[in-house]
C-alpha cells in the first residue's frame, strides 16, 4: 500500500475479512443455503461444512475434540455464556466469581450482572503493566469460588497474562477457569489442554473471519446452563439456526491462522517494535502502555503527555491514518479506560493514549510514515495545550 | 462523528495561543476530565479587542474554543457575556450529544475571563 492512500492500524476495532475466507463463504449463501437440521438433501452439505469448521476451530486451540466448540454470535455472547452459564449451573456449589480489573466489558458486565443475582464478585488488581496479581488470586480464591475469568491477553495494552500459572492456582481450589482469548487468538499459539483452560472465548473477526461469529470452547464433561433457549442447536447450549456461511468463514480463517500464525506474528512483532521504537525515540514525554516484553505481536499502545487522545486520533485521521484510543472522549462513557486506570495511570496520563493495532495488511513503509508524521501532530497539540510546560515545547 | 465545521476549526484553530499582558484570563475544566481550556482577553473601551485560547482536550474542545474566540472578538463585554454554550454548538453546526456537556466549556471560559477582567479593573467591587 502506498503511503498516500489510507493506512489502517485499528485492527482492535475490526479487521478486514481475508479474501480466501470470503471465497470459502460464498457458496454457503448461493448454493448450500439449506438448514443443517432439515431431513431433505439440502441439509447435507451445510451440515458437513458446519462440522468441518468446528474441527478447524478445535485444531487451532488444540481442543480434545470438535464437539467442545460451540458456535456463537461473537466474543460478547461467548463471554456471557461462559460466565453466566458456569455460575448458574454451579450455584449450589458456591456463589463466588473472580475476574480481573482489565477485562473486556462483556466479561466485566456479565460478572456485575451475576452480582445482582446474589453472587459475590472479586476484581483482581493488576500491576503497572496490566499483569494480574497472582498472589491476590491465591488469596481471594475461596471454597465457594466457582469461576475465575481472566483474559489471555489485553486488547488495549497488549499485555499477555500468565495463564498457565493462573490455571494451576484456580484448579488447586477446584474452581473453573474461563479465558477470553479474543485478543490473543491467531496471534499466539493456544493449547487449551496443556494450559489447563476450562472455557475459552474466541472471535472470528479477530482472525480475519466475518463478524457476527464466535465460539466458546467448553472442556469435555463441564456442564453449563444455556443462556439462549430455543430449538436446541449446538448440543442444546446455543439455540438458533446455525449461521453456516459465517461459521464456514470462521473455520477457514482458523485454518489460515493455523498455517500462517507463526510467520505472521513474527512479521507483526517486527513492525510493532519498529513503530514503538520510532514513536518513543522521536517524541519526548512519550511512553509505552502495557508490558514491554509479554506483549501481543500486533499491539503498539503509546501515550503522550500533556495532550488528549481523541485530538491525536483526529489529527492522524486527517493524515490518512486510522488508530484508536483508550481516551474517554471516544467511548460512550466519559470515564477514561478502566484498563489504563487499573494499571495505575492518572486520569490525565490515560487521556493521552493512542492504540495502534497492526494487521496482515500493514507494511514497514506504513509504519515509517506514522513514525514520520507523529512528532508534528504531538508538537501542534502540545503547543495548543495549557498543560504543556514551556521547556517541553520544541 | 463531527460536522465539517468542527473539523475545520480543529484543523485550523483561530486565535490559538496566549496573550502575554492579558486583561482577563479564565480557565475552566480540568485535565482529570480530559478537557481544560484557558481564554485570554484584551479589553479596550469595553470591547474585546483581542482574544486567544489554549486547550487540552478532544476535537470538540478545540473547535469550541476556536469558535468562541471568533464569536467574541470585537464584541462588547455585555454582548460577549450573553454568548451561550448553545450558540457555540450551533455556530459549529452541532456537536455530538456526548460532547455537549463535557467539551462545550468555551462559553464558560469566556465568562470566567470577563469576570477576571472586571475584578482586576475594579468594575466589580470585591
Amino acid at each position: 500500500m502506498s503511503v498516500h492512500s489510507r493506512i489502517y492500524m485499528d485492527c482492535v476495532s475490526g479487521k478486514p475479512v481475508d479474501p480466501r475466507v470470503i471465497d470459502a463463504m460464498l457458496p454457503y449463501m448461493r448454493e448450500f443455503y439449506g438448514n443443517p437440521s432439515s431431513v431433505h438433501s439440502f441439509s447435507g452439505e451445510p451440515r458437513r461444512a458446519l462440522e468441518e469448521a468446528r474441527s478447524a476451530v478445535a485444531r487451532l486451540i488444540s481442543a480434545e475434540r470438535p464437539e467442545s466448540i460451540i458456535f456463537t454470535s461473537g466474543a460478547t455472547e461467548s463471554n456471557n455464556m461462559a460466565i453466566k452459564g458456569v455460575a448458574f449451573r454451579n450455584a449450589d456449589r458456591g456463589k463466588h466469581v473472580i475476574t480481573s480489573s482489565v477485562e473486556h466489558m462483556s466479561v466485566m458486565n456479565s460478572c456485575k450482572y451475576l452480582k445482582t443475582k446474589g453472587f459475590d464478585l472479586t476484581f483482581l488488581p493488576v500491576d503497572r503493566y496490566g499483569v494480574v496479581d497472582l498472589e491476590a488470586l491465591e488469596r481471594e480464591l475461596r471454597e465457594d469460588t466457582v469461576l475465575v475469568s481472566i483474559q489471555y491477553a489485553n486488547s488495549e495494552i497488549g499485555t499477555i497474562q500468565p495463564i498457565r500459572e493462573v490455571a494451576q492456582i484456580v484448579h488447586r481450589k477446584n474452581a473453573y477457569l474461563h479465558v477470553d482469548a479474543t485478543a490473543a487468538n491467531g496471534r499466539l499459539p493456544i493449547d487449551v489442554q496443556r494450559e489447563g483452560i476450562d472455557l475459552l472465548t474466541l472471535s472470528s473477526n479477530d482472525i480475519y473471519g466475518p463478524r457476527g461469529v464466535g465460539a466458546l470452547y467448553i472442556r469435555e464433561g463441564l456442564r453449563i446452563e444455556p443462556i439462549i433457549h430455543g430449538g436446541g442447536q449446538e448440543r442444546g447450549l446455543r439455540s438458533g439456526t446455525e449461521n453456516i456461511a459465517g461459521v464456514v468463514g470462521f473455520g477457514k480463517a482458523a485454518e489460515i491462522a493455523m498455517n500462517e500464525m507463526q510467520s505472521e506474528s513474527e512479521k507483526l512483532r517486527k513492525l510493532r517494535d519498529r513503530l514503538i521504537r520510532g514513536l518513543l525515540d522521536g517524541i519526548p514525554y512519550a511512553f509505552l502502555n502495557g508490558h514491554p516484553v509479554h506483549r501481543l505481536p500486533d499491539n503498539a499502545a503509546v501515550r503522550f503527555s500533556f495532550i488528549e487522545g481523541e485530538s491525536i486520533l483526529l489529527s492522524l485521521d486527517m493524515m490518512g491514518v486510522a488508530a484508536s484510543s483508550g481516551s474517554a472522549c471516544t467511548a460512550k462513557t466519559l470515564e477514561p479506560s478502566h484498563v489504563l486506570m487499573a494499571t495505575g495511570l492518572r486520569h490525565e496520563e490515560a487521556h493521552g493514549s493512542v492504540l495502534f493495532t497492526l494487521g496482515r495488511h500493514n507494511t514497514e513503509e506504513e509504519v515509517d510514515y506514522v513514525v514520520r508524521i507523529m512528532p508534528d501532530i504531538v508538537k501542534r497539540l502540545r503547543a495548543m495545550s495549557p498543560l504543556t510546560p514551556k521547556e517541553v515545547l520544541w | 462523528m463531527y460536522s465539517q465545521k468542527v473539523l475545520e476549526h480543529f484543523r485550523n484553530p483561530r486565535n490559538m495561543g496566549e496573550i502575554k499582558d492579558a486583561d482577563g484570563i479564565g480557565t475552566v475544566g480540568n485535565p482529570v476530565c480530559g478537557d481544560m481550556m484557558t481564554i485570554y482577553i484584551k479589553v479596550k473601551e469595553g470591547r474585546i479587542e483581542d482574544i486567544k485560547f489554549k486547550t487540552f482536550g478532544c476535537g470538540a474542545a478545540v473547535a469550541t474554543s476556536s469558535m468562541i474566540t471568533e464569536l467574541a472578538k470585537g464584541k462588547t463585554l455585555e454582548e460577549a457575556m450573553k454568548i451561550t454554550r448553545k450558540d457555540v454548538a450551533e455556530a459549529l453546526e452541532g456537536l455530538p450529544p456526548v460532547k455537549m456537556h463535557c467539551s462545550n466549556l468555551a462559553a464558560d471560559a469566556l465568562k470566567a475571563a470577563i469576570e477576571d477582567y472586571r475584578k482586576k479593573s475594579g468594575e466589580v467591587k470585591l
